[in-house]
């Protein structure tokens, strides 16, 4: 128990420096909303090591922690949106069991951009946003998969020495 | 990496591709006589053409405001008093459909045609 509670603080703070590390380099494409999801790095490695309880709780606090912390809360709402919806996705597509780390992290990207979108097209009422989305698919691809081989690679080295606790 | 994974992703990137060239298409159609409009908080506020170079200043809720300047047949946000200025650092607007979005003021500009074009839109 104890040991566990040692990992999730050590992921936690993981993940919030990846988050700050990734508001220190934006991505500018010209388009809102392109970039690596460093965080969410973090948030893969947990839910196949530790399981999906432990996954949610990390991606809340890292959402609430970094929403505080270098964003505000407009930013923040669009954060919960897209993190929520990309953990469930997540989630869904590892019980399915038909993608390995990386599809499932594209999964995640690509559902993270489409949560941010659709909270943008709440807030302003505006559905014309949606012209966004092809660029957003694209990106939330390319990022998931880059994230997804990383992932993967510390998901093998991680698991059995975090199994153990 | 999986067979799956290289499906999923072939599929995503052709799905965007497909959805991007469909969307693009239908801006190339006309970018003639095209206006910027003015969004708050969903209501228009206001149609500015295109070829006529102006400042407008857009007043959101509170002290908030964006400037949208239109210069040589495009749109940008050259000053805002939003947190995160994505909406500055957007490239300038110009072909139909295009928007610019500045969410905590809740402030979009998207280029449209001309009326009597708009009114055509729907049987196109």
């Amino acid at each position: 128990m104890a040991k566990k509670a040692a990992y999730m603080g050590m992921l936690t703070a993981l993940a919030f420096v990846f988050s700050y590390l990734e508001s220190l380099f934006p991505i500018n494409l010209g388009i809102p909303g392109v970039k690596l999801g460093l965080g969410n790095l973090v948030v893969i490695v947990t839910l196949y090591t530790m399981g999906t309880k432990e996954a949610c709780t990390l991606s809340l606090v890292r959402i609430v922690l970094t929403g505080f912390t270098f964003g505000n809360p407009a930013s923040m709402v669009y954060s919960l949106a897209g993190g929520i919806l990309s953990l469930l996705t997540m989630i869904g597509a590892r019980k399915i069991k038909l993608f390995s780390a990386t599809g499932v992290s594209v999964l995640g990207g690509v559902a993270h951009n489409a949560g941010q979108i659709l909270a943008a097209v709440l807030v302003v009422e505006n559905v014309k946003l949606l012209y966004y989305f092809p660029v957003l698919i694209l990106s939330g691809t390319l990022a998931g998969a880059v994230i997804g081989i990383v992932a993967g690679v510390l998901i093998k080295r991680l698991e059995d020495m975090i199994r153990k606790c | 990496m999986k067979k799956n994974d290289v499906i999923l992703i072939a599929v995503l990137v052709a799905a965007a591709l497909a959805v991007f060239l469909g969307i693009s298409l239908y801006a190339s159609m006309s970018t003639e006589s095209g206006e910027a409009v003015v969004y708050l908080d969903g209501k228009e506020q206001g149609r500015y053409p295109l070829e006529q170079d102006m400042t407008v200043e857009i007043e959101a809720q509170g002290k908030n405001y964006n400037i949208l300047e239109i210069r040589e047949g495009k749109a940008e946000i050259r000053e805002a008093t939003c947190p995160d200025k994505i909406c500055v650092n957007h490239r300038p607007i110009e072909k139909r459909g295009e928007s610019l979005v500045c969410l905590p003021n809740k402030v979009v500009v998207e280029i449209e045609n001309g009326r009597g074009q708009n009114l055509d839109g729907t049987t196109n």
